[in-house]
């Protein structure tokens, strides 16, 4: 089982989706000449769920940072495909919660429809929507550091989801927290984009977590960082722990780590 | 800890202090009293405590001045600090044009400028006052502009993404972020006007109505009435552990919830 071509998945629509996002030979060089990202072409399908994979330094969370704005390709062209060529509603997860240390949860949540002028009562519903998708319904009211690691980190998923975001930009969210929660987590977040059919961009340093999850996997390389493979993970969703456990799931995995390999070995002699 | 140990520990911080202080008064007053010093030279513990009570009119007229002194340099302080820290931290060009400036300020010692401030300005009470600005305002500019930039990354990100406006950035993010800063600061600047106040006094040597405490202890190191002496400083001592403990509480009320510094040890 290659996991390419078609499948037969509820979601295998996506394949064929038409691209949200196209990067056409992105660069990005920092200041003292090192090239964090080099002639990087990649599509980001309406609706998918795809995860970028490679060895730490390879340049994902610089690749995150260009798609949502924050920082700009040195040379090369990102290209919206919606209405206008304009960037989408992005949400972004960082590696850690970022909340607000002197706000309650409510008030964290609430911060980008605050910050984009929404008026306060169909902010206060959206919130309230979003922490009960995230099951932090009784939590508003708390303050970040009243809450575990998984539970801050489910409410840093509530705040980028309260704008209704077309895009979802992740980079490596549950790298920090434990096996379980991380488990129950990546299950959570699947029900989640299963529901409202946003699309994904995440980063992780996880096999087994970018298999479980994605429709699509990338594999970058570092010095300069750049994609070295891409491909479909054609596997029925909804997702379960039997899936972690199939042949299916142990093939595609034997396969994404024998290429981060390469990636981590063909990253010397580049230098 | 069981909550009995952790009742004792609270207990052990409060009465150590006081037990060592008990000794201390109880050593000096034994000392005076067996080699009969004379009170022109040591006075003991419970003459400056009698004089405390006998000069009392005369010492707390005197302190309710240097108090007065102080605290509205304080008030001062902060107000102008946090409004220089909110331009320098608008810019770093602003703040690299400007700082060493304050820090000359910092540097240059109070006693040296204090004369031309008081020539420079006629009324005693605002020279006294201005004195005491120029001496406790720097913690409050560094601390404060430190603060305001040291903002979570991440956060910072979050509010480019949202398309923050600067004014949202600065009162939603970087204003809250500074408050733990700042109050370091004013901790500091608490102390620092105190000083600042008495310096001051020493150099004008306003007497009559407006005699602080300052010049209670210059007239009566004249006058060797050096029990009188000890009360005044007694009473300077007294007020600067009352302005700190007072910015520690309002420390306390604004961060107690969320900052790392004010929350329980025991948790």
């Amino acid at each position: 089982m290659t996991g390419d071509g078609g499948g037969d998945g509820s979601r295998a629509a996506v394949a064929t989706a038409p691209p949200l996002v196209e990067l056409h030979g992105v660069t990005r060089t920092y200041a003292n000449g090192t090239r964090a990202l080099a002639d990087v072409d990649l599509e980001i399908r309406r609706g998918e769920f795809l995860t970028i994979v490679g060895p730490s330094g390879c340049g994902k969370s610089t690749l995150l940072n260009l798609v949502a704005g924050l920082a700009q390709p040195s040379a090369g062209r990102i290209r919206w495909q919606a209405a206008g060529g304009a960037r989408p509603h992005i949400g972004f997860v960082f590696q850690s919660p970022t909340l607000m240390p002197w706000a309650r949860l409510s008030t964290n949540v609430r911060l980008p429809l605050d910050l984009a002028g929404v008026p306060r009562a169909a902010a206060d519903a959206a919130v309230a929507d979003a922490l009960a998708r995230v099951k932090l319904a009784g939590f508003a009211r708390h303050l970040p550091r009243e809450l575990s690691g998984g539970m801050q980190m489910r409410a840093s998923i509530a705040r980028a989801l309260v704008t209704a975001p077309d895009l979802l930009l992740m980079d490596e969210p549950f790298g920090a927290l434990d096996e379980f929660t991380r488990q129950r987590l990546d299950a959570e977040l699947l029900s989640l984009w299963l529901a409202q059919r946003f699309t994904v961009v995440f980063v992780t340093h996880s096999i087994h977590e970018a298999v479980f999850l994605s429709t699509r996997v990338a594999v970058m390389a570092a010095r300069p960082g750049r994609i070295l493979d891409a491909w479909d993970i054609a596997q029925p969703y909804p997702r379960d722990d039997a899936f972690r456990v199939s042949t299916a799931f142990a093939a595609q995995a034997q396969r994404l780590s024998a290429r981060v390999a390469d990636a981590g070995a063909g990253a010397l002699p580049d230098e | 800890m069981s909550d009995a140990a952790i009742l004792r520990g609270r207990w052990l911080r409060v009465l150590a202090p006081v037990l060592v202080a008990i000794v201390m008064l109880a050593a000096w007053q034994a000392l005076v009293t067996v080699n009969q010093v004379p009170a022109y030279l040591v006075p003991s513990p419970l003459r400056v405590l009698h004089t405390l009570y006998a000069d009392r009119a005369l010492l707390f007229a005197s302190l309710a001045v240097t108090l007065g002194v102080a605290l509205s340099a304080l008030v001062l302080a902060v107000v102008a600090g946090v409004a220089i820290a909110l331009v320098f931290a608008q810019s770093r060009w602003i703040e690299m044009s400007l700082f060493p400036y304050a820090i000359l300020l910092q540097v240059t010692p109070i006693v040296a400028i204090a004369p031309l401030i008081i020539i420079w300005v006629h009324d005693t009470r605002a020279a006294l006052v201005l004195c005491a600005v120029v001496v406790a305002i720097f913690p409050i500019i560094s601390n404060t502009t430190l603060g305001l930039r040291s903002v979570d990354r991440g956060l910072a990100n979050l509010f480019r993404l949202s398309q923050a406006t600067r004014w949202q950035t600065l009162w939603r993010l970087r204003v809250p972020s500074a408050l733990p800063y700042f109050f370091g600061g004013l901790r500091i600047a608490s102390g620092l006007a105190l000083i600042g106040a008495v310096v001051a006094e020493f150099v004008a040597g306003t007497g009559g109505e407006s005699a602080g405490l300052a010049y209670q202890i210059l007239l009566a190191g004249i006058q060797l009435n050096i029990p009188r002496l000890f009360a005044a400083l007694v009473l300077i001592a007294g007020a600067g552990v009352a302005m700190f403990a007072a910015t520690v509480g309002l420390s306390r009320l604004a961060l107690a919830r969320w900052h790392e510094s004010e929350l329980p040890r025991d948790e």
